[in-house]
């Protein structure tokens, strides 16, 4: 797994690429943690790159969503591909959050 | 085709997870299953895998035996064999995957998963051991695109 980021306009885009396992999810809560603690509010994660998400990269996912709706921040999506997909449909996230097709797509709504 | 058969035995540890993975792959991958299917498998195996590491053995530690079997008829068999606590996955409950964010509670997905995108999953326990078989048809078979 490796995480990128950049700023545009208030919006942290994570871009997260390869596996997000029960090995790496950790991580990829951390980061994102460290980024809230920076006072960061608003995060697209952007997952074109992302082959493979695991229901341990959902909970990641949920723990930093929960955080987030504390603060009054917030989580979108975009670009996701085939398996992760499939992941976000089966699990019911894809209902939960908003998921764009393209950074550029989410991005437009700020 | 006959019979084919490998297996590995790993310590039940997170550690083991990516090496656990990569042998089931190597094996499916021969079976001319397509990349989505492919995926599926993975996750089902780290999901049971991820599971035994976490509630199987509290406070020990033991050992997981993983085997892949392909049938005659293309038939995928990865076979899920630990020493702990009996455990069976299908009497397990459904997560609410309807809750919001406040509402959602995390547990059970995993599980849930494998149930869902698995053809046929048995489990049963037997010499003090929970054995747990994730079947698919063979890549021939049509499937459901949507299921």
């Amino acid at each position: 797994m490796e995480i990128n980021k950049k700023k545009e306009k208030d919006v942290l885009v994570v871009s997260v690429s390869g596996r997000i396992d029960a090995v790496t999810a950790p991580d990829f809560e951390k980061n994102l943690s460290e980024s809230i603690g920076a006072g960061e509010k608003t995060f697209l994660i952007k997952m074109n790159q992302l082959e493979y998400i695991s229901s341990a990269g959902l909970r990641s996912i949920l723990a930093i969503a929960k955080v987030l709706k504390t603060r009054e921040g917030k989580m979108i999506f975009s670009g996701l591909q085939g398996p992760v997909k499939d992941v976000f449909k089966i699990s019911g996230f894809g209902s939960i959050f908003t998921i764009y097709d393209t950074e550029e797509d989410a991005l437009k709504q700020f | 085709m006959d019979d084919n058969v490998q297996s590995i035995v790993v310590p039940a540890h997170l550690n083991s997870l990516q090496k656990s993975v990569a042998f089931v792959s190597s094996f499916t991958r021969k079976l001319g299953f397509d990349s989505r299917r492919l995926s599926e498998i993975d996750l089902c195996v780290e999901e049971v895998l991820v599971n035994i590491f976490n509630y199987a053995y509290p406070g020990e530690q033991g050992e997981v035996e993983i085997s892949c079997r392909s049938g005659p008829e293309g038939t995928l068999t990865v076979k899920i064999v630990d020493s702990g606590i009996p455990f069976n996955i299908l009497s397990s409950d459904d997560p609410d995957i309807s809750a919001n964010i406040d509402e959602r509670h995390i547990g059970g997905l995993g599980i849930y998963f494998v149930k869902q995108l698995m053809d046929r999953v048995e489990y049963r326990r037997e010499n003090n051991k929970n054995i747990l078989s994730l079947i698919n048809n063979s890549a021939a078979v049509s499937r459901p695109v949507d299921k």
